[in-house]
């Protein structure tokens, strides 16, 4: 991988939570039907961490 | 090696001590309802999956085991049901230290898993009764999961996000608005003791100043977003967008404008940060982050379920 020299520079620095949620929380295999719980399925408008949970899901329209 | 992590100084799932033998942990039994099988991801029988099990542990320190349908393997450990159920799992995400260590260890064990093999990462808190509903979950969507792992081997995920600033677009204007003869103190400076104008005139002349310094940088930021999407087209097989970042964990300067997933071979990763190298260069409160490359969390759900905006 010599090309990796870019990304060699972010090495090292701790992944930002909100780049983390976007992915486990919006992205990621979904699967439904048998599933104890998934968090596709949990009403995400109605936890407390609203700050937290408006960035990340679909949800609240865009202010622009 | 499947993707390249080099975020991999996480730490949140701790390796295994010696003290615990590289032996299957116990299947969870459906005799058990204290403990239920919490999901990380799933790739293909035979792989270097149980090589991660073995070497890493999951959430609440439990030791990760395979669970195995034909050609599908899911990497899982067994959590506490009190705390995974629905209701427990709404709490706990109430809760951004819990929520932040749930979701760092989950993503600890992607990497891990990703590191040796294609793996489809589960979305946060996936939870099964026992691990005979894994199986059986590996056996209803096991078409559907062999062409997704067939769709992205080769390829890792990476972040573009592209923020406006308008004070850092305001500060590189200050200077020629200092010099200008408009008498509207530069923001941030303080206001020229005798100045022509009246306060009430200076102030609404700064107000519209800021007003078009803003839109102008929400403009440039647009304008760059959109660049993004001309370099890599040749390079990205896919993209996904992600809602502009907002909220206290936002914490970046500037307003984020554009938060979008591409996905790449690995091979062409550093073309990728090529492609887009100096493409904010003087253009004033416009930033471009890049993050990754990640496992492709963004393109593993199934085209018909994607919700992405």
């Amino acid at each position: 991988m010599a090309d990796h020299s870019e990304e060699e520079s972010l090495a090292g620095r701790q992944i930002a939570l909100i780049d983390l949620l976007d992915r486990l929380l919006n992205g990621g295999a979904v699967l439904t039907g048998d599933v104890v719980l998934s968090i596709a399925e949990v009403d995400l408008v109605h936890i407390n961490l609203r700050a937290v949970i408006r960035s990340i899901t679909p949800d609240s329209p865009a202010p622009w | 090696m499947n993707c390249p992590m080099p975020g991999a100084e996480e730490t949140a799932a701790s390796p295994r001590t010696l003290a615990h033998p590289a032996d299957q942990p116990p299947e969870q039994q459906e005799s058990d309802r204290s403990r239920i099988s919490y999901v990380y991801v799933i790739g293909r029988t035979g792989t270097a999956l149980e090589a991660s099990a073995s070497q890493l542990t999951g959430l609440r320190d439990g030791p990760l085991r395979t669970v195995t349908s034909g050609r599908l393997t899911a990497l899982v450990s067994s959590v506490p049901a009190d705390a995974f159920s629905a209701e427990g799992m709404k709490a706990q995400l109430e809760d951004l230290t819990q929520l932040e260590a749930i979701a760092r260890t989950h993503h600890a064990v992607v990497e891990a898993a990703c590191a040796g093999a294609m793996v489809l990462p589960m979305r946060l808190a996936t939870v099964y009764l026992d691990d005979a509903r894994v199986r059986s979950m590996l056996d209803e969507r096991g078409t559907e999961f062999d062409a997704l792992l067939s769709r992205l081997e080769g390829h890792a995920e990476v972040g573009v996000k592209v923020y406006a600033d308008a004070r850092a677009a305001a500060a590189a204007e200050a200077p020629a608005a200092a010099t200008g003869a408009s008498g509207s103190p530069a923001p941030g400076s303080p206001a020229p003791a005798a100045s022509a104008v009246s306060p009430g005139r200076a102030y609404l002349q700064q107000r519209r100043a800021q007003r078009r310094t803003h839109r102008d940088a929400y403009r440039a930021a647009g304008a760059v977003a959109a660049d993004v999407r001309v370099r890599v087209a040749d390079l990205a097989r896919d993209m996904v967008a992600h809602r502009p970042q907002q909220g206290e964990l936002a914490s970046g300067t500037g307003e984020n404008i554009a938060n979008e997933a591409y996905l790449v071979p690995t091979d062409r990763i550093g073309e990728f940060h090529r492609a887009l190298k100096g493409l904010a260069d003087g253009v004033p409160g416009v930033r471009v982050e890049i993050t990754g490359p990640w496992a492709p969390y963004s393109f593993a759900t199934p085209p018909a379920e994607s919700g992405s905006p």
